[in-house]
């Protein structure tokens, strides 16, 4: 078992929780503002543009739709695997925070096809409004993502080396308050981006 | 299993309950594509489209809160941890709709 996360699992504070649970959710609530201003301004500038391509001309919902289905059984994955170190099953751990990780790279094809797609479709970062503020939401949405699945390989290469017992269970359990942040993230993206143009 | 929270001296903390099982995070995973696939329906159907708003509103609005409480645990997790998250997130709603308020409603008064 990792020592430095008995230490952290273990130590006193003057609210009872864990400091690095507790950090970690003042951390999502400081995203929540960044993405809430990065999704104001799409909808600011929403129907503003003066040339095209429109989202209309562009968007393949039924592609948008799969990557969305992807991304949020990456998110039931994630449980299931935070659950499996919980119960101390190895097997279980690695299986399902390989699952995420290789969901999360899915929707991160997904997302480069898409990026590729609108470009070759004339839609690029200084074509209009909608194209900079749409790659700029959606852009730092999959740099997230990717934050997430670096960080989910790394835990299963601890888990792969036998670093990542029951003891270890809250590092999960903060790795994927993170990734869950990121699907409800893209559940916003989905909705008022995708669905409502 | 309630996540590890030791009071000074070693005493758990008594505010949190246990987490959901698989069966429940894979029932929550159900009801989430269940409510993806309405959306999309929704948005495909065009006598639809002069309610498509609120219709994916609350369909979106019911995704966020299962992610939010089952797989993030806040159901079932201490209240400061609630929190430490509906603060900023209130703020952050909060400048979505005065930014739109601002721009577009104002905009064309």
């Amino acid at each position: 078992m990792n020592h430095t996360a008995v230490a952290a699992t273990h130590e006193e504070t003057s609210t009872g929780l864990s400091n690095f649970k507790l950090g970690f959710w003042t951390f999502i609530g400081s995203e929540t503002l960044f993405f809430g201003a990065l999704i104001s301004v799409y909808m600011v500038y929403q129907g503003r543009s003066v040339t095209g391509p429109y989202p209309s001309n562009v968007f393949d919902i039924e592609l948008t739709t799969l990557s969305t289905f992807v991304l949020l059984m990456s998110s039931l994955a994630m449980v299931l695997a935070l659950a499996m170190v919980q119960k101390g099953s190895r097997k279980g751990s690695l299986f399902w925070l390989l699952a995420t990780a290789v969901m999360g790279m899915i929707f991160l094809g997904f997302q480069a096809y898409e990026f590729t797609h609108f470009v070759h479709n004339g839609l690029k970062l200084d074509t209009n409004l909608f194209g900079s503020t749409f790659y700029l939401l959606t852009g730092f949405h999959g740099a997230h993502v990717t934050v997430g699945v670096l960080w989910l390989l790394a835990l299963w290469v601890q888990a792969l080396r036998g670093q990542l017992g029951q003891g270890d269970a809250l590092r999960v359990e903060v790795a994927g308050l993170y990734w869950h942040f990121v699907d409800i993230v893209w559940i916003i993206i989905f909705t008022f981006v995708y669905l409502l143009d | 299993m309630a996540s590890h929270s030791y009071a000074a001296g070693g005493a758990v903390q008594p505010a949190e309950h246990a987490h959901p099982g698989v069966r429940k995070y894979v029932f929550v995973g159900v009801v989430l594509c269940i409510l993806t696939a309405a959306e999309v329906a929704a948005y495909a159907i065009d006598s639809l489209a002069s309610i498509l708003f609120p219709i994916l509103l609350v369909l979106s609005t019911a995704k966020f809160l299962l992610v939010v409480l089952y797989y993030m645990h806040l159901k079932f997790d201490h209240r400061l941890f609630s929190g430490v998250f509906l603060l900023p997130f209130s703020l952050a709603l909060f400048l979505v709709l005065s930014m739109l308020a601002v721009f577009k409603v104002v905009a064309y008064m």
